[in-house]
């Protein structure tokens, strides 16, 4: 479904009461089964614009739509960096989560949850608790869990960034492998640009604090996506485009943080 | 230069289990206190030998005596326990989760926490009676306050990454709580409940020294006045093992509560 992010602004207020801004008027419209990543230096209001969207966090200006049917709320789900799986449910039970609060009758609660289970390589684990998972499994379900509410928007923050790099190349396949059969409007963040690049239609880049929009940059290559075509020019010039505008920026906040704390002279580099 | 091994210079901080060891620390007590009530150097009224003490539980055993009085300690502290427990997890939920429950709870555990309970206990028979309802009160109130306070610092750590993955999943407030807050809690339900076996034990013996005809504190008042030291002694006996046994218990229901804790 489609998703509209429209002129979302944030601003928190820091420990004595300063406005800190985060977000400045950003506005994305992401496209029914649309693959979208928002990359951007760190601390650049990426994950609190994706809390937005979820209804997680409620914007300072600005609104989000979600298309969707009239006579029901639009479902959103998250994959979180941190997996945050449930640790005394079972992994049939954290992919029933979400079903279970939205009334789904136990049959087809189980039915469902048996479904996304196999799709995402987790069959045989269905008894299993998360702290008997590896990492890479962990996150499978908390991307089944995802997927078992049949969510209008799948909002994914950093899902693979606590993984090793290994096992974060193996997961960025299977994703892709599961969004060519389900399809789904993802939007997803990541600060890796290789990432972004390697798996979205389009990339989303932020600038520094407060995070605006700095470029919307089209991804030129075929799906289904393939390891070779990160040899590909189109490829390489999205990456480089995207490192350009982020390098600056990401210089710059770090300019801003050294002028924000000072450095002490015991501790500089000569 | 010469090579030389590298040695692992962690041993000392090597701890084992020494399993013998802790057989023959307990059996060695029992050995030393039959042999000196044995060679007679201490009067066997002050100090009665443990098969003394064996055979006398085996005589109130059989003749039921000792039945009876632990049935009537038992009944008080199961009943103190659920009273105490279901009120200390309740008030500790809602004032760890709801803030007008904080601000109104936490000054008022503060203040009444300290007092021991034992100093409650002539007020509440005045309030409740000789009968049972003050016994099972004053046990009741020595476990409220550690499982209330337990059970608000578990509601306080439930991991917030988690409860906002549960509100994104569509959770509501009674949600939150069912699903997340207690399960979290629950370690530390359990350390509570630990912390309430030990003052309930020793509330339990307190009570039952006024006004009552049963239960293992009677026994042991009773038996002292009569300087009946072996019967006393039973008794002093069963209240260990009735602290062995509840905390063998709780960890079993906690193992059995908590199966998703990493062995």
């Amino acid at each position: 479904m489609r998703v509209v992010i429209d002129d979302v602004s944030k601003t928190y207020t820091d420990g004595r009461g300063r406005p800190v801004p985060a977000l400045a008027g950003v506005s994305v419209t992401v496209e029914a089964e649309e693959f979208v990543a928002l990359v951007g230096p760190s601390g650049c209001g990426k994950s609190t614009l994706l809390s937005i969207v979820a209804g997680l966090l409620a914007p300072s200006e600005g609104a989000i739509y979600i298309d969707g049917p009239a006579d029901a709320p639009a479902t959103t789900a998250m994959v979180f960096q941190e997996f945050a799986l449930f640790p005394w449910r079972t992994v049939q039970r954290n992919v029933e989560f979400g079903l279970e609060e939205r009334g789904v009758a136990r049959a087809e609660r189980s039915r469902r949850a048996r479904r996304y289970i196999e799709l995402t390589g987790l069959a045989g684990f269905e008894h299993r608790y998360p702290h008997e998972l590896s990492g890479g499994m962990r996150q499978r379900v908390g991307i089944a869990r995802a997927l078992a509410v049949e969510p209008a928007v799948l909002l994914m923050d950093e899902p693979f960034s606590a993984l090793d790099a290994q096992t974060r190349w193996l997961m960025q396949e299977e994703l892709l492998a599961v969004w060519e059969q389900t399809r789904k409007t993802i939007l997803y963040v990541t600060h890796n640009i290789q990432e972004a690049v390697y798996l979205a239609d389009r990339v989303i880049v932020l600038s520094r604090r407060p995070g605006h929009v700095l470029a919307d940059v089209p991804i030129e290559l075929k799906r289904p996506r393939t390891e070779a075509m990160m040899g590909e020019p189109a490829f390489i010039h999205a990456t480089e485009r995207i490192w350009a505008l982020i390098k600056t920026e990401a210089r710059e906040a770090l300019a801003d943080l050294a002028l924000r704390a000072p450095a002490r002279p015991d501790t500089a580099l000569p | 230069m010469t090579l030389r091994p590298v040695e692992d210079r962690t041993r000392f901080l090597r701890r084992r289990q020494h399993p013998l060891l802790r057989v023959a620390a307990l059996g060695g007590l029992v050995l030393v206190w039959e042999l000196t009530a044995r060679t007679g150097w201490v009067p066997a009224l002050f100090l009665p030998s443990p098969l003394g003490v064996l055979a006398e539980a085996r005589d109130m055993a059989v003749s039921g005596e000792l039945w009876t009085h632990l049935a009537a300690s038992v009944q008080r502290l199961l009943l103190g326990f659920a009273v105490g427990g279901t009120l200390g997890v309740a008030v500790g939920v809602t004032v760890g989760f709801f803030s007008v429950a904080e601000a109104v709870g936490t000054p008022l555990i503060a203040a009444t926490f300290p007092i021991p309970k034992i100093a409650l206990l002539p007020l509440l028979i005045l309030w409740l009676g000789l009968g049972e309802p003050s016994k099972i009160a004053v046990i009741a109130l020595g476990v409220f306050f550690p499982m209330a306070i337990n059970t608000y610092t578990g509601v306080r750590a439930a991991d917030p990454v988690l409860v906002r993955a549960a509100v994104a999943f569509g959770a509501r407030r009674l949600s939150v709580i069912r699903k997340v807050v207690l399960p979290s809690a629950l370690p530390m339900i359990f350390a509570g409940l630990r912390l309430g076996a030990g003052t309930a034990l020793l509330l339990l013996v307190a009570a039952e020294m006024i006004a009552v005809e049963s239960g293992i504190g009677f026994l042991v008042l009773h038996a002292g006045n009569l300087m009946a030291t072996t019967k006393l002694m039973v008794g002093i006996v069963v209240l260990s093992l009735l602290g062995i046994v509840s905390h063998w218990v709780l960890n079993r229901l906690e193992r059995l509560a908590i199966p998703w804790r990493r062995a």
